[in-house]
């Protein structure tokens, strides 16, 4: 899928670039989804990194399309997760593990790149040392601000929160700390005056 | 006025000669008062009255930076330089009224960090002495590689050494040791940031090595105060103002605005800060660029001058002051 160009907007919203190999010792690579287009990609412009790359690869909906040829490549570790939820422990014992020189790039959705973004700043690595290139879905990791939940993969502005029930608007309005966007009630002063739903970006 | 030049009316109540070559001052304020806490790695400006004229050169603040009694600096006789680090050693007393800045940081400690790697050459110890001591008050995790020249050059290699064993490294040149740099770096835990202070050429080796172990500059902090260097003298024309101003051979642009009377922003005075940058509305000969804030394309582009470290020489310059 080519990627997406996110329109501009306020500066709280996170940016993507595009990966490009840099100088280290060691690559964490993390995707997923579409998210692999981008680790091929970089793997064959940088054959040579691939013998110091650790990749965890998450699939979601696109099932066996990429595995095959990441698993074909010679990457130091390879690790294919059936979910974030289930691969966040390696993440952290990686990020615990490493040194610094190491370069971590992210690819696939805003919610995956988000997450392990927050997980390596939690570990000590800066903002700026991580890069990032959206691929796939426009779906969106949120935050309901009332009820604090989570819902994941949003793409429908409004949305019902997935906890409290809200129906929430989208907002651009992005939090690292919680590598999620807000969802604020549109509805608070009128209930049930709900504009209809659109899809993100469509 | 410029941010950083408030002012503290101070007299000099201890002066000690640390070697052969640094002079450690004390500073109290005139009225008894407290000074202000400051951070570890902030500077203030010490005026120098040297017959005619007036010298300000930047110093690190190297005493405790929660100690409001007392400032201490450290000073490093260069004798070919143009006169403020002499005038400290051979005019400066116990009993002196001088006036210095506050205090201001142009080289903080980042506390996002999990470690702090420092890395000091010759004089450029003094601010990692206020930084080691705000990190021990807070329980940091720090580790200081500190290269001097010979023993007897060790600014404060005892005392460091004495309050923290564990955590300090001297490397004596005279004796062949030299920070083993690439070893050093490639170990280091993630959320490790650099602190460099030394000489150009230490500042430059250490940024490069990083670079090339893939660490993000962002991680890598560096202080180099410039020294304005003398020059042919020059004349300037500072259209805002509306006059011309001599600029002598050894003072420098900055110096020779404020003598006549224009008050022109600054902070470090040694074209690190960025604060003094001004624009060059005009120029017939050539910008010598001496900063290290303005971009390569911006030196090049004759738009743009420091005037605390950059000159000029050629026929006319007309600068937006």
């Amino acid at each position: 899928m080519p990627s997406f160009e996110f329109p501009k907007s306020i500066r709280s919203r996170p940016t993507y670039g595009t990966l490009a190999a840099r100088p280290g010792k060691a690559h964490l690579m993390v995707a997923d989804a579409e998210g692999a287009e981008a680790l091929l990609r970089i793997a064959a412009q940088e054959p040579s990194m691939m013998a110091q790359c650790h990749v965890m690869y998450i699939p979601k909906d696109t099932g066996t399309k990429y595995t095959e040829q990441l698993s074909a490549l010679p990457f130091a570790q390879l690790y294919i997760g059936p979910s974030y939820e289930a691969s966040v422990t390696r993440l952290r014992q990686v990020l615990n593990d490493a040194h610094m020189g190491l370069q971590v790039y992210l690819a696939g959705t805003e919610g995956l790149m988000g997450q392990v973004t927050q997980e390596a700043m939690a570990s000590g690595l800066a903002l700026e040392a991580i890069q990032t290139e959206h691929c796939g879905s426009v779906a969106r990791r949120m935050q309901c601000v009332h009820c604090k939940g989570i819902t994941e993969d949003v793409m429908t502005d409004p949305f019902v929160c997935s906890h409290c029930g809200l129906n929430l608007f989208v907002r651009d309005h992005y939090s690292r700390r919680h590598a999620a966007f807000q969802g604020v009630c549109i509805d608070a002063e009128d209930p049930g005056n709900v504009p209809d739903q659109v899809e993100l970006y469509s | 006025m410029s941010a950083g030049t408030n002012k503290i009316a101070v007299k000099v109540t201890d002066v000690v000669a640390v070697n052969e070559l640094v002079k450690r001052f004390r500073f109290e304020t005139m009225d008894g008062s407290l000074l202000p806490t400051f951070s570890g790695g902030a500077h203030t400006v010490v005026e120098m009255k040297d017959g005619g004229i007036t010298r300000l050169n930047p110093y690190s603040l190297m005493s405790d930076p929660m100690d409001q009694t007392a400032y201490t600096v450290s000073v490093r006789r260069d004798d070919e330089g143009r006169g403020g680090s002499l005038f400290m050693h051979n005019s400066v007393s116990v009993g002196d009224e001088m006036v210095i800045s506050y205090p201001v940081n142009l080289f903080s400690l980042d506390l996002r960090a999990r470690k702090h790697l420092m890395i000091a050459g010759g004089i450029g110890i003094t601010p990692f002495l206020a930084q080691t001591k705000q990190l021990t008050a807070m329980n940091g995790h720090f580790e200081l590689h500190y290269s001097v020249r010979t023993p007897s050059l060790g600014s404060y290699v005892q005392e460091l050494t004495d309050q923290h064993p564990n955590n300090v490294h001297v490397y004596y040149d005279d004796q062949e040791q030299r920070i083993d740099l690439e070893h050093l770096l490639e170990g280091q835990p993630l959320g490790t940031h650099i602190y460099v202070c030394g000489p150009k050429g230490m500042i430059n080796w250490v940024r490069g090595q990083a670079e090339a172990l893939g660490w993000p500059e962002e991680v890598v902090h560096y202080e180099e105060f410039l020294a304005p260097q003398s020059g042919k003298p020059f004349a300037v024309r500072l259209a805002k103002s509306g006059i011309t101003v001599e600029v002598g051979e050894h003072e420098s642009l900055l110096e020779a605005i404020e003598r006549a009377g224009v008050d022109a922003p600054y902070l470090c005075r040694g074209g690190a800060c960025g604060q003094c940058e001004t624009d060059v509305l005009e120029h017939d000969g050539e910008l010598l660029h001496r900063d290290h804030w303005l971009e390569d394309s911006e030196h090049a582009g004759g738009k743009k001058i420091m005037p605390c470290v950059s000159r000029f020489e050629g026929r006319t310059l007309v600068l937006d002051r």
